[in-house]
Formats: structure tokens, C-alpha cells, sequence
């Protein structure tokens, strides 16, 4: 929908000169320095944005740099992590994917619950199976019938809902025995003094960073992305990719259930509402293209911190909870446009 | 589009499935349900189903244009919160019931002017208008929640409560102001020039402007009339409970896009009618009540609103398929 250009190859500095001289009337001179601006700013503006939050934050909050709120703002953005790798493949791929928040309720209520009926790692097993079986519709009817991804997994979600009211009844579910199992080491515990959600989310990153840079099938994912046509007759099985990027999407799920049902020790019907737009916040910041083809997990990574630190920073600092709301509307729309000007060598949309 | 649609019922009802889907839905409860066919009933039906209705009156306009607003359902609320806070202001104390207009006027301002907002950005940033529309379901709750540091606002007067319960004639009033809205609605779509270049717009965008259309202020006006039609359904459900939640209207926005789309119109833009949504919008509405009315648990309705939803996106591919023959893998 968005109307995207092929960026123009550099113009040497003689051309640039003709150019301006030509471009006089519509400000050319300042248009061009803007470019250059635009352009570095839109290239590394994720990097540069989560460098200015950080200095403006400790600058107004002096506990905001220390060792421990760094850590626990990692440690809460694991979870929306986790699933926000998940979906940033999902829509390298170039669909989307709106049914995870629902997934994720779905897949913490199961786990908890099943974990006092028939013990922890069962109930991981179940889970694992129950997620990756939704994934798998999610999957079938985006990848083999073709049909559009954001109505489906929008259906998914109504639907996931549903099926996680019928399961629990509509009653909370809890651990009664906290203390006593092992399944509190992946929201509570630590490896090697790091708390296990943040080693989970690293470990996620880097082996999905690793397939996406460096192995065929991230190839391949990146090229259904970019051009599915072009991508089949290349001799890619599209179908199956997109299949398979579902999967890990709704793998991503089930290792944020784990995590949150086990920080938790319980879990509402409804934990996991909203969690679609954050998640989807997180994988934009990070430049990930909602059109497929482009975009890198740690990118995504990074997406996921800011949003974590703009949360975090704001309520040091005072503000109401829901101001970062406003913030994150605004950084959103801001990382997006950059990005595109970036691209199309000019700021505003050519349209009329 | 509307031409096309005395020719033959048959063809008619061909296009338009979803209308057959309704009279099957409502035959059957109908018969499964002593309390179905009653009038007052269908006037329940006809206000339950004005909220959603009004909003995807708007929303089929952004749609026919390739756009969508994920912000619908944070409008709703602003605009609810507005309306009941503003006339129980103090400067409006010896207004009388005069004191409900300022409160609405600044509701249908404030939603029409964040349309505005989200149709400025669109134009002039070329940001796709989910991405937008997305930061503003965002931004736009945290603002209604900020507004009303999260209270309920509880309307004073009577005579606003009163409105969402009255009747004109033998309809409520809601259901009037709905049907007007969608004569309207109908009327801008398949008679006047605007109605016209929606299409072309959603067409081709770059046939569009080579026709010379103006197409970043027509996207804009777009998105201001859905932004209205969202404060308008916060003003009537807020009327409805004589009140305002900051929670009001959330997944408005999935309950609208699923009408719209079950309605018929294209993701992709270009193709829809209002027809095509008020059965969207009744479907799911006569669906939802009945199902009510058969004490199916709310839970299920849940999951077969999804699968319907999915399910017609299958049939209509597999019915529309000829003529665009896609590469088959």
C-alpha cells in the first residue's frame, strides 16, 4: 500500500551540483542536505533513537542506568521478546500475525493449569504440541490455501479466545505448591546470576539471528518475503516456508507461556490481550517491513528494549502509566516514516 | 457495483452471499427459538447492532481504498469519555438538558479530528495506514486513559440515557440515526463523484492520480468520516448505558474489520458496498442474538465468529477465482 521507491544509486558530486542548480526553486540545496541527514539518521535510526532515550532517561532519573533496573527491564521485555522473534519471521515472510496474544493466553492458562493435574514437564509437553497445532492452522490456511494473513489470524484470535474461555470455564487457573517445583526456574530463577528469561530471549535471538543470516531457509524466507513469485520459480516451496514460519511463530508462544506461567505461577483468562499490538510495536520499531523481505531478529531485539525502556524510563521519571502509550504512538509513526523517506530519497509521500 | 444489482436476484445474491448466509441464519432461529421472531426482538437486534454498524459504515469507505483504521474501538472510548464528562462540566450546570450538546459536539469533533490526523499522516508520511492506525489504537487509548485517569464517567442527566432508550415511531431511535446513516452512507458511495474515485483510488492508486484525483485529501476525508462515525457510535452506546468506561469499545476495531470483510469488500481495496456491509453487520448481530437467545455460552460464540470468518474467506476464493488464475505452488 505504501508506495515504495527503488533507491536511487548515489549521484556524484558533479551531478548533485546540477541537480541543486535545477532544484533551486523547490529548496533543492536544503532538500539535499536533509537527504544525507535522513538518510544516515533512517539507516541506523534505531540505533540512534535507543542511544538518545537512554542518555534522556538517565539524565532526568538517576536510577535508571544502575545495573539492576537494566536488568529488569530486560527481563520484562523478555517475554514480548520472545514472541516478537517469532513474528518479526512471520513478516519477513511478508504476512502477519495478529493471533499470538490470544495464543499466548491460550498457551499460559494450559500450562498452568496442567501443571498441578499432571505435572510440569507433561504440561510443558502438551502445551508445546496444543500451540504448535494452532500454529499449524495458522499456517494451513495462510500458506497452503492462500488466504490473507491478517484476516486469519484476526479470525484466530476470536477464536483462540474463545477456546481458552471453554478450557478453563472462564476461572483463573494457579500453582498451588510454588515453591516446591522446578518449573519457577524460567520466571524466577537465574543462570548464572542472569535471570532465566533474559538467557532464554538471548539464546532465541541468536539462534534465530543464525538461521535468518546464514542458513537456505532464512534465505528463502527472506526471499517469499520480498517476491513470492519470483521466490517459487527459484524452486522455493513457498507454501512450506510460510507453513514453517508459523510454526516457529507459534513456537515463540509457547516459550513466552513458559515464562510468563512460570513468573506468574497462574494466569487470567485474557494475560495475553494486547500483547499482538506490542509485540507488532516492537518488530516495526526494529525496521522490519510489513511488507515482507526485509528486516533482522536483532533489529527486532532492539525494537523490543526501547519499548521496554520508554515504558520503563517514563514511570522513573514520573509519568503516569499509560503516557508511554502516547510516547509509543508517536515513536512508532516517527521510525516508520525515517525509514521510508530514507528509501524514497525525499520526506513527504510524493502523492497529491 | 450498483447498477449491476436489479438485473437478477439470483446474479444479486451470487455477489452478495452474505445476505443468503442471513436469511439461512434467520430462518433457522426463527424456527430453533420461541423468543426469535418477535418485533421487539428485531428492534434489539437493530440497536445492538447500530454501534458496530456505524463504525463500519466509515470503515467500508478506508477499506474501499486500500487503507484500514486500527483505531476505531480507542476513538470509541475517547469519544464516550468526552460526551459524559463534558456535560456534567459546572459551566453547563443551568444549561438543562441543552447541556448534552456540547458534550456530543466535542466528541464528534474530537473523533473526527483524530481521523483527520491519522488521513494527514497517511498522505503525507506514505506510512501504510495499519502502521498509523496501529500507533494510534495505542496512542489514543493511553490518551483516554490519561484523560480520565482511569474512572468511569456517569452521565447526570437523565434525558442522555433516555435518548439511547427512546423510540421514533415503531423503531428506536438508534436503529433510525444506523439506517439514516447508512442511506447516506450508500448514497455518497454509489451517486456522487467522491463514492466514484473511492473505487478508482482502491483500484489503482496510480491510475487514480494520473485521472487527475486528488488522492492524499480524498484518503483524508476518508478517514475523518470513519472518525466520526466511531465518536457517533461512542455518543449512542454511551447513551445506551448512561455512562462511559475507559475499556469502552475494545476490539471494536476486529468486530468492525470481521463485518466489513464477511460484507465482502476486499482487503486490497477497490471492491465493497454498503449493502454488502449492513448484512455484514446484521449477520454477525442476528448470529450473536441468537445464539444469546439459545443460551450458547458466550465463549463459543467466539470461536464460531472466528471460523465464519475464516470460512468465508475461503469460499469467496474459491468462488472469485476465475479470471485471476494465481501461480499455484
Amino acid at each position: 500500500m505504501a508506495n515504495f521507491h527503488v533507491e536511487k544509486p548515489v549521484a556524484s558530486r558533479g551531478q548533485q551540483t546540477a541537480r541543486v542548480a535545477r532544484d533551486i526553486r523547490g529548496g533543492g540545496m536544503n532538500r539535499d542536505r536533509w537527504k544525507t541527514i535522513a538518510s544516515v539518521l533512517a539507516r541506523q535510526g534505531i540505533l540512534v533513537a535507543f542511544a538518545l532515550f537512554l542518555i534522556g532517561f538517565s539524565i532526568f532519573s538517576d536510577r535508571f542506568l544502575s545495573p539492576e533496573n537494566i536488568l529488569s527491564v530486560m527481563r520484562s521485555s523478555a517475554i514480548i521478546g520472545v514472541m516478537a522473534l517469532g513474528v518479526t519471521v512471520v513478516v519477513i515472510g511478508g504476512n502477519l500475525d495478529l493471533s499470538v496474544g490470544s495464543m499466548l493466553s491460550f498457551s499460559t492458562v494450559l500450562v498452568v493449569d496442567l501443571h498441578d493435574k499432571i505435572g510440569p514437564a507433561p504440561a510443558i509437553g502438551v502445551m508445546l504440541v496444543a500451540t504448535l497445532a494452532l500454529g499449524a492452522v495458522n499456517g494451513l490456511l495462510v500458506g497452503v490455501a492462500r488466504l490473507n494473513s491478517l484476516i486469519v489470524t484476526l479470525g484466530m484470535l476470536s477464536a483462540i479466545q474463545g477456546l481458552t474461555l471453554i478450557y478453563s470455564g472462564g476461572k483463573n487457573v494457579d500453582i498451588v505448591n510454588q515453591d516446591q517445583t522446578w518449573f519457577k526456574i524460567f520466571g524466577r530463577g537465574t543462570i548464572a546470576d542472569i535471570p532465566t528469561p533474559i538467557v532464554i530471549f538471548a539464546v532465541g535471538a541468536i539462534l534465530l539471528h543464525l538461521m535468518m543470516a546464514y542458513t537456505p531457509f532464512g534465505r528463502r524466507i527472506y526471499a517469499t518475503g520480498g517476491n513470492a513469485t519470483a521466490a517459487v520459480f527459484s524452486g522455493v516451496r513457498r507454501s512450506r516456508v510460510v507453513f514453517l514460519t508459523y510454526l516457529i511463530s507459534a513456537s515463540g508462544v509457547a516459550i513466552a507461556a513458559i515464562i510468563l506461567g512460570s513468573r506468574v505461577m497462574g494466569s487470567q483468562n485474557n494475560v495475553g490481550q494486547g500483547y499482538e499490538l506490542q509485540v507488532l510495536a516492537g518488530v516495526i520499531l526494529g525496521g522490519t517491513s510489513l511488507l515482507g523481505g526485509a528486516g533482522t531478529i536483532w533489529k527486532t531485539v532492539i525494537g523490543v528494549l526501547i519499548l521496554g525502556f520508554i515504558q520503563n524510563g517514563l514511570l522513573l521519571m514520573g509519568f503516569e502509566y499509560y503516557v508511554q502509550w502516547l510516547v509509543t504512538w508517536v515513536v512508532i509513526i516517527l521510525a516508520v516514516w525515517l525509514d521510508i523517506a530514507a528509501k524514497r530519497g525525499r520526506l513527504l509521500s510524493p502523492i497529491a | 457495483m450498483a447498477d449491476t444489482v436489479i438485473k437478477s436476484p439470483v446474479r444479486w445474491l451470487a455477489a452478495n452471499p452474505i445476505w443468503g448466509f442471513i436469511v439461512l441464519i434467520f430462518v433457522f432461529f426463527s424456527f430453533a427459538n420461541p423468543y426469535f421472531f418477535a418485533l421487539q426482538n428485531f428492534q434489539n437486534i437493530l440497536v445492538q447492532t447500530s454501534t458496530i454498524g456505524l463504525i463500519a459504515l466509515g470503515m467500508t469507505l478506508v477499506m474501499i481504498n486500500g487503507n484500514i483504521d486500527l483505531s476505531v474501538g480507542a476513538v470509541v472510548a475517547l469519544a464516550a469519555s468526552l460526551c459524559v464528562d463534558i456535560q456534567g462540566w459546572e459551566m453547563f450546570a443551568d444549561w438543562g438538558n441543552w447541556a448534552i450538546a456540547p458534550g456530543v459536539i466535542a466528541a464528534l469533533i474530537a473523533g473526527t479530528a483524530l481521523g483527520a490526523l491519522n488521513g494527514f499522516i497517511v498522505w503525507k508520511t506514505g506510512v501504510d495506514a495499519f502502521i498509523v492506525t496501529l500507533g494510534a489504537m495505542l496512542g489514543v487509548r493511553g490518551l483516554v486513559f490519561v484523560y480520565t485517569k482511569e474512572q468511569s464517567f456517569f452521565a447526570m442527566n437523565f434525558a442522555f440515557s433516555d435518548f439511547g432508550s427512546s423510540n421514533m415511531g415503531p423503531l428506536p431511535t438508534l436503529a433510525v440515526l444506523f439506517l439514516v446513516c447508512t442511506a447516506a452512507v450508500y448514497f455518497l458511495l454509489a451517486r456522487t463523484v467522491h463514492g466514484r474515485n473511492t473505487y478508482a483510488v482502491g483500484g489503482n492508486r496510480s491510475a487514480a492520480v494520473n485521472a487527475g484525483i486528488r488522492v492524499g485529501p480524498h484518503m483524508l476525508i476518508n478517514f475523518m468520516i470513519v472518525g466520526f462515525f466511531a465518536a457517533l457510535a461512542g455518543v449512542t452506546l454511551s447513551s445506551q448505558m448512561g455512562a462511559a468506561t475507559p475499556n469502552l469499545g475494545t476490539n471494536y476495531e476486529l468486530w468492525v474489520i470481521t463485518s466489513v470483510v464477511l460484507g465482502g469488500t476486499k482487503l486490497n481495496g477497490g471492491a465493497g458496498t454498503i449493502l454488502g456491509t449492513l448484512g455484514g453487520v446484521l449477520a454477525i448481530g442476528i448470529l450473536r442474538n441468537g445464539m444469546n437467545l439459545m443460551q450458547v455460552p458466550a465463549f463459543y460464540v467466539l470461536v464460531i465468529l472466528g471460523t465464519i470468518l475464516i470460512a468465508v474467506l475461503l469460499l469467496d476464493k474459491q468462488l472469485n477465482r476465475k479470471g485471476k488464475e494465481e501461480l499455484r505452488v
